[in-house]
């Protein structure tokens, strides 16, 4: 009996022991669809960050594609009961349900400690985290889609010089074009196309039109006249990046580094690219802000969220990786390898490139807007998307039409 | 059974019975029960969360408002009439080929039924870059010679799901072989020898006396074509993704896209409902034919 005893003892000692152990470095299964060379650099640094500064481990579960696959998985799973311990999302409406609905953790402690609304700059980020006063997610990047990047290789060839602008740059595209190039390189994914149009809608018609239609949802305002200079300059892009049959973005950013296009609408993402193939902004590559028109960019970015668990240890670790995330050190070196801005305007960019050195000086000057993830909710972005697809692949469909059904969609938008 | 005591019907195979309960139960609550979920909730304004707040038709009015809808629609009647008939027709010329005694049968069945062991993504990836214009036949004939021939099908949004259907039969025809090469081996020889006798030519004896014979054959590749032209998702996603622009996309896809994408269950729900109406309407004229008209007629 006595043995019987001890027996039992020591298997619930070790059954305990166990459990501390697991308790002390707990891992943490991080989802993000950041798969391209440059956006794998910068999660690395993360992961790196994490499993050096602290007891726990990163467990990396990249999800293949873009966004719009990523996303559909890692919500079916918060929303099925099998979580992950945290997960990139862009912040905004996107996750305003899940919050609502209970499932994501409370991280209004951290903030505070940290004072993270006076180093979140521009503060609208960390607003954006923040529902009714508490706040959900840790803000790690700025990214902004109002960038065209061109390659000086493309257009030595041509024998044109290099534009400032966009007017300068549809100007070019028939030298382009005589030196069998494409003017305009674009992914055939929908979100770069509607990515593509919210750029040319804030640099054509400037950010008071597209205020109204985004924020004040004015259909109106859709369907005036200014709006149609849009959707042409838009019909214009659509015929100067025909030819261009790549999917992915990095593939069409790829035919502007290695010269066989002269330009390409991207988000600051596509700095990472041009990093990786070794190329130098200002000598190799131009970006533009604005399409150098309107020199305004988006405050949108990437913001992680930690899903709600029962276990204490884990929501502990939790909070830590939250909080390394936004640390200095964690910004500079992740945001260096992405080619975003930092969301704190307190640390030292020494190494900041060209490019990124523009990014901030607009920064600095509150040249800033909101992101459509921000205000639009994924319904009616995926209706604007799908008309955008359609558009951008059916020449036959003009500018006219489809601003008739742009201002529809806006009219009934919530 | 006359005179005898009739015993009381339900207690009849009792066993049996029992034994069925539990599948009994999950088909009702699983396809009965979260059917009637998904309909009630498709008259809601649930977003990513079911929510019961009824707004009536709205939903519908919204889904056959949308191109997108109808075009998916469209490439879905366009695939759909296209696998039968070709599935169908194919799948049969098949089987009787290789029905003639031919030697080397089993590698000949075997290669056919090949593609029907890869996944539909994996179909769709394969067929992707085959029909790449770069890459694939287009390429191929080029480098031959022919300096002008195109090929993209992939890239011409008028004949995308063509495309498309090209890779679905490639996968899924030799199963239709197979089940067809059964049923033909399944024909007695004797009918063979009378029809040999009466000097009815080949061709003839398939077409009046083989097919008929072979008509539960029939039926049951019928539902499985039908089966999978419905559901047809994943082939779409991995060979264009709806591209180029919205031509390609099918209705499941719709219904992904409205939950996961938009966030909007509700519109997803109408569609799904419309899907399941679509098959119902095809499904009970049909059942009733087949079932109901046997216990009066025959």
């Amino acid at each position: 009996m006595d043995q019987l005893k001890k027996i039992l003892i020591a298997t619930s000692a070790m059954g305990a022991m166990s459990l501390g152990s697991a308790a002390l470095a707990a891992d943490l299964e991080v989802t993000h669809w950041w798969t391209s060379g440059g956006e794998a650099a910068a999660v690395a640094e993360f992961a790196k960050a994490f499993n050096e500064k602290t007891d726990h481990n990163w467990v990396d579960g990249a999800i293949a594609g873009s966004g719009g696959t990523a996303r559909p998985i890692i919500i079916s799973r918060i929303l099925g009961g099998d979580p992950m311990a945290a997960t990139q999302l862009n912040h905004g409406r996107q996750a305003e349900e899940l919050i609502e609905a209970g499932l994501m953790l409370d991280l209004t402690d951290v903030a505070e400690a940290e004072g993270w609304r006076d180093v979140v700059h521009p503060v609208s980020l960390l607003d954006s985290c923040t529902v009714d006063g508490r706040v959900y997610c840790v803000p790690v990047n700025i990214h902004s889609w109002q960038w065209l990047w061109l390659s000086h290789q493309a257009y030595a060839d041509a024998g044109v010089d290099v534009p400032t602008n966009w007017s300068e740059f549809v100007a070019a595209a028939p030298a382009l074009e005589a030196a069998d190039k494409v003017p305009l390189a674009m992914g055939q994914q929908g979100w770069q196309t509607s990515g593509a149009f919210g750029v040319i809608n804030v640099a054509i018609g400037g950010l008071d039109l597209w205020r109204k239609i985004n924020v004040d949802k004015d259909a109106a305002a859709a369907a005036s006249p200014e709006m149609l200079e849009v959707f042409q300059a838009f019909a214009e892009a659509r015929s100067l990046s025909s030819g261009s049959n790549v999917q992915d973005w990095n593939l069409a950013t790829n035919m502007v580094i290695t010269g066989q296009a002269g330009g390409q609408i991207m988000g600051d993402w596509a700095q990472g690219e041009f990093q990786v193939a070794g190329q130098t902004a200002g000598e190799d590559y131009t970006c533009l802000p604005g399409l150098g028109v309107n020199e305004i960019i988006s405050t949108g970015g990437d913001a992680f969220y930690f899903p709600k668990t029962d276990d204490p240890e884990t929501t502990a670790a939790q909070k830590e990786l939250a909080s390394l995330m936004l640390s200095k050190e964690v910004q500079v070196a992740f945001n260096l390898k992405k080619g975003s801005l930092p969301v704190r305007g307190d640390v030292d960019l020494q190494a900041a490139n060209d490019c990124m050195r523009k990014g901030l000086d607009i920064l600095a000057k509150g040249n800033i807007m909101p992101s459509g993830d921000q205000l639009l909710t994924a319904d009616t972005s995926s209706q604007i998307e799908d008309l955008l697809v359609e558009f951008w692949s059916d020449t036959s469909m003009t500018a006219e039409m489809a601003q008739e059904r742009y201002a529809d969609i806006i009219a009934n938008a919530d | 059974m006359a005179g005898a005591k009739q015993p009381v019907r339900i207690l009849r195979n009792l066993n049996a019975k029992i034994a069925a309960l539990p599948m009994i139960a999950t088909a009702l609550v699983i396809f009965v029960g979260c059917t009637v979920w998904t309909i009630v909730h498709s008259f809601t304004k649930s977003r990513l969360l079911p929510k019961l707040e009824f707004v009536g038709f709205d939903q519908y009015e919204r889904l056959w408002s949308t191109r997108r809808w109808l075009i998916s629609i469209e490439n879905l009647a366009y695939y759909g009439i296209g696998s039968l008939v070709f599935s169908l027709t194919i799948g049969f010329l098949l089987a009787a080929l290789l029905d003639q005694k031919i030697r080397f049968e089993n590698t000949f069945r075997t290669i056919i039924l090949y593609p029907f062991a890869l996944s539909f993504i994996v179909t769709g990836l394969v067929w992707q870059w085959i029909l790449n214009p770069e890459f694939g036949i287009q390429h191929i004939v080029r480098s031959l010679g022919f300096e002008s021939f195109v090929f993209d099908p992939l890239y011409t949004p008028d004949i995308v799901i063509f495309g498309v259907l090209i890779a679905g039969l490639w996968q899924g025809t030799g199963f239709i072989m197979v089940i067809m090469l059964s049923g033909l081996r399944g024909i007695d020889g004797e009918i063979w020898k009378a029809a040999r006798i009466d000097g009815i030519p080949k061709w003839k004896t398939y077409l009046f006396i083989v097919i008929p014979m072979m008509r539960p054959t029939f039926v049951t590749a019928l539902v499985l074509i039908s089966a999978g032209i419905i559901k047809v998702y994943d082939l779409v996603v991995a060979q264009t993704n709806g591209g180029p622009g919205i031509a390609s996309e099918v209705p499941a896809k719709y219904v992904y896209d409205a939950m996961f994408r938009s966030q909007n269950l509700g519109q997803g729900f109408a569609a799904s409902t419309m899907m399941l109406l679509s098959v119902l309407v095809v499904l009970i004229p049909w059942a009733y034919l087949e079932f109901g008209g046997r216990k009066n007629g025959k």
